[in-house]
């Protein structure tokens, strides 16, 4: 027992004081929000846009990345001859509707949060049920983590439950493969309403790396409402974290 | 007595072979070889098919000699719809078997459990024989008696975790029988790859598994140097290593308070849970990402470290070397933790050589099994790390492994940040060769992780076969749970932590 005590003293306090605090500090090499630097591309160049694994970009009538299909995996910077994109410290990516993933240089359209009869409902308590459906591991081991001490998700009053039938809504991961299509949509239906359902990764957005596979369905978007679409992949622990709490308005 | 490689064509690990200097026989004789092999102790790290420009389909072997650090790639060319099984003789087939017969149509006659694997579309359209793809609707191995229930669970299951189902006969609180049945991550993964490299390639490979970024991406970028002669330079290697190990240590940790949690035992639980954030944030202070996405790259590694920067990944390695040692510890002194791991969940060496068990699971079997060290292909060629064996075979055993994986990680990260080779980090890659065969094996923190690639006339890929530790050792965790308590389930399954993603690719 006093080895307990003792170790938890030694493990100290870790939660961080974000939001109310500063956000934690990112590694420097982290790749975030893309910026664009300004003027022209090299006349028909398509440099970017060809070396993307996800087709994320497109170059006319100006350059812009759909991150809801990028991956972050910076072939594009280091394709382009003049330095017009690359990618920043900001990990505030978090949107309602599919459309505002369109990244051009503009402020993106953050998440506003629910309504008042959604943040009535649940911005003190939201239970999710998360749902891999093809999901390589990754974006459920960033979402697992919001669990652990340092993130602490419960302070905020969300938390991951057992079964959607004591959930809130649901929070997906995985471009939504053939084989778990249907398992999607029963544990959906299972959820009461009302809820909420949340895209997590380029695979729960648009399929990511999966995109135009057969074996699976180009994400949730498609098949499900959603209401909040977290872009990256994986996205970074905060990114989500800011994504659910700009969601609940505590942002 | 002669031994079989002899007689045979053998190669090492991260090579590549001309085709036509391979063993290719006919199927009596590749049966005898196979069977012949693991019977003295070899073990088969792969199996697959293709089709041939010929329209035959070539059945592939690819047979581990531990103890001589050598892989024996035997071929058959088939021209019928059948052949005789080989899993009644060797277990260790039973599943590459399944994944033949549901992606080509070929049966093994007389396989015991011919069922589909992963439920999906076959590669040859015309397949008549096989299965039917709906996922879930298959015979699942019943018990009958007037007081055994049956227990399913998932696809999805409670926790955020990854979809498998699992169904049990039980007697009582008692565990007769565990059946588990994948599929639900089938992303159709080796169907893309064929007729690459392109520009997803190195994408797939780095979300195969996507805990398992950096071996997996390790093991692919062997293939292709090896198939274009590239040797990646030797500081490269190192960072390689140094990424290989941080995940591993990332992983265990996690692995480590994920058993607490499951025995309810919060403060190991609470503290490593976040400690193999502090583990991941290493990996992201080399590449910028947490899982090492972007880190390897064909030729070498994408990132350099400066001298401010080994300094920091050092000063952060030991804060998590202390803060693990204190929260792990805890553990082997408090008596309701080990009571619960002791004895749970056992398998015997005898079980794990005979399904071919690989990685921690099989090390905790008191089985000398390790990449590094039979196959050492990169840094560990100049660099050894002891293996972490364990005899109990039990979680206490897979836990404890763990443990001592993760300290012996830290110390060959101290070691190679401190003596980084001078030079370049990468070299470009010339074209690949045509008409090769490539094998490459990696220990990834789960286990063996086998590549085999087949090049065509081009240079592309004819076909592309990846091997995940999982789609060994699933089968050892539904051999572990036999005789268990049904509650023990989570405790097993956690003890050892398989993907589902890397079995159903």
């Amino acid at each position: 027992m006093l080895d307990i005590l003792l170790a938890r003293i030694a493990q100290k306090h870790r939660t961080i004081s974000y939001p109310k605090g500063p956000a934690p500090e990112l590694p420097d090499r982290f790749a975030g929000a893309p910026i664009f630097d300004p003027g022209p591309c090299p006349e028909d160049c398509g440099g970017c846009a060809d070396v993307c694994p996800t087709r994320a970009i497109c170059c006319e009538p100006e350059l812009r990345v759909d991150l809801g299909r990028c991956i972050f995996c910076r072939k594009c910077e280091a394709a382009c001859p003049e330095n017009h994109i690359r990618f920043g410290p900001d990990y505030r990516m978090s949107v309602r509707k599919r459309e505002h993933l369109w990244a051009d240089g503009r402020a993106l359209q953050l998440a506003k949060s629910l309504d008042a009869a959604g943040k009535r409902l649940f911005g003190r308590s939201l239970k999710l049920r998360q749902v891999s459906a093809g999901g390589c591991n990754a974006c459920e081991a960033d979402v697992n983590v919001l669990g652990t001490v340092g993130w602490d998700l419960g302070r905020f009053g969300i938390q991951f439950v057992a079964s959607p039938r004591h959930a809130d809504g649901l929070l997906i991961t995985g471009p939504v493969t053939a084989n778990m299509k249907d398992a999607l949509l029963k544990t959906y239906a299972a959820t009461p309403a009302p809820k909420l359902v949340i895209a997590v990764g380029a695979c729960a957005i648009s399929g990511g790396i999966y995109s135009g596979h057969e074996e699976a369905a180009d994400g949730a978007v498609g098949i499900l409402p959603v209401d909040l679409l977290i872009p990256g992949c994986p996205p970074h622990p905060l990114t989500i974290l800011d994504g659910l709490l700009r969601l609940l308005g505590r942002i | 007595m002669t031994d079989i490689s002899s007689k045979l064509f053998s190669m090492s690990n991260g090579r590549a072979a001309d085709i036509s200097d391979l063993n290719g026989m006919d199927m009596p004789r590749f049966r005898e070889t196979v069977i012949d092999g693991i019977g003295r102790g070899l073990r088969l790290a792969a199996m697959f098919a293709h089709e041939t420009d010929a329209g035959a389909l070539r059945l592939w072997a690819i047979l581990a000699h531990d103890t001589q650090s050598e892989l024996l790639p035997l071929y058959t060319d088939c021209t019928g719809e059948s052949y005789p099984s080989l899993t009644p003789q060797c277990p260790q087939a039973h599943g590459f078997e399944r994944e033949i017969f549901e992606q080509w149509g070929l049966r093994p006659m007389g396989h015991p459990w011919l069922k589909p694997i992963r439920f999906q579309p076959p590669y040859r359209k015309d397949a008549l024989s096989a299965p039917s793809a709906t996922i879930g609707i298959t015979d699942f191995f019943q018990v009958d008696g007037e007081e055994v229930h049956e227990v399913a669970v998932g696809p999805v299951h409670a926790g955020i975790i990854e979809p498998g189902h699992f169904r049990f006969q039980c007697h009582g609180e008692t565990v007769l029988h565990l059946e588990i049945s994948l599929g639900y991550q089938h992303r159709g993964v080796e169907r893309r790859l064929m007729n690459g490299p392109d520009s997803r390639s190195i994408h797939y490979m780095e979300t195969l598994a996507g805990d398992t970024t950096v071996g997996h991406a390790v093991s692919y970028c062997q293939i292709t140097e090896a198939l274009s002669e590239t040797r990646a330079p030797r500081r490269s290697l190192a960072i390689r290593g140094i990424g290989l190990e941080l995940e591993r240590i990332a992983n265990h940790i996690g692995d480590l308070g994920a058993l607490s949690g499951d025995v309810g035992f919060l403060p190991t639980m609470s503290y490593c849970g976040r400690i193999r954030g502090d583990a991941l944030n290493m990996t992201a202070l080399l590449c910028g990402n947490r899982f090492g996405r972007g880190l390897v790259c064909p030729g070498g590694v994408s990132v350099d470290l400066d001298a401010a920067r080994q300094a920091e990944l050092l000063r952060r390695l030991e804060a998590v070397e202390s803060d693990a040692a204190s929260a792990v510890n805890l553990l082997w002194k408090t008596s309701s933790v080990m009571a619960r791991f002791e004895g749970t969940g056992p398998l015997t060496p005898q079980v794990c050589n005979e399904i071919g068990l690989v990685g921690p699971a099989a090390r905790a079997c008191g089985v000398r099994r390790d990449i590094r060290q039979d196959f050492p292909s990169g840094i560990y060629e100049y660099v050894r790390i002891p293996i972490s064996t364990h005899d109990s075979g039990d979680v206490l055993a897979r836990a404890y492994v763990r443990w001592l994986e993760i300290q012996r990680a830290i110390a060959f990260i101290r070691e190679q940040t401190t003596n980084l080779p001078d030079g370049p980090v990468r070299k470009p890659l010339a074209g690949l060769a045509a008409n090769r065969l490539a094998v490459s094996l990696t220990e990834g923190w789960r286990g063996e992780i086998c590549h085999v690639a087949v090049t065509d006339d081009q240079g592309r890929f004819r076909h592309y076969k990846i091997c995940d530790p999982s789609f060994h050792n699933w089968f050892g965790l539904a051999l572990a749970l036999r005789g268990q308590q049904i509650s023990d389930f989570p405790l097993c399954n956690k003890s050892f932590n398989l993907s589902y993603c890397g079995h159903d690719l």
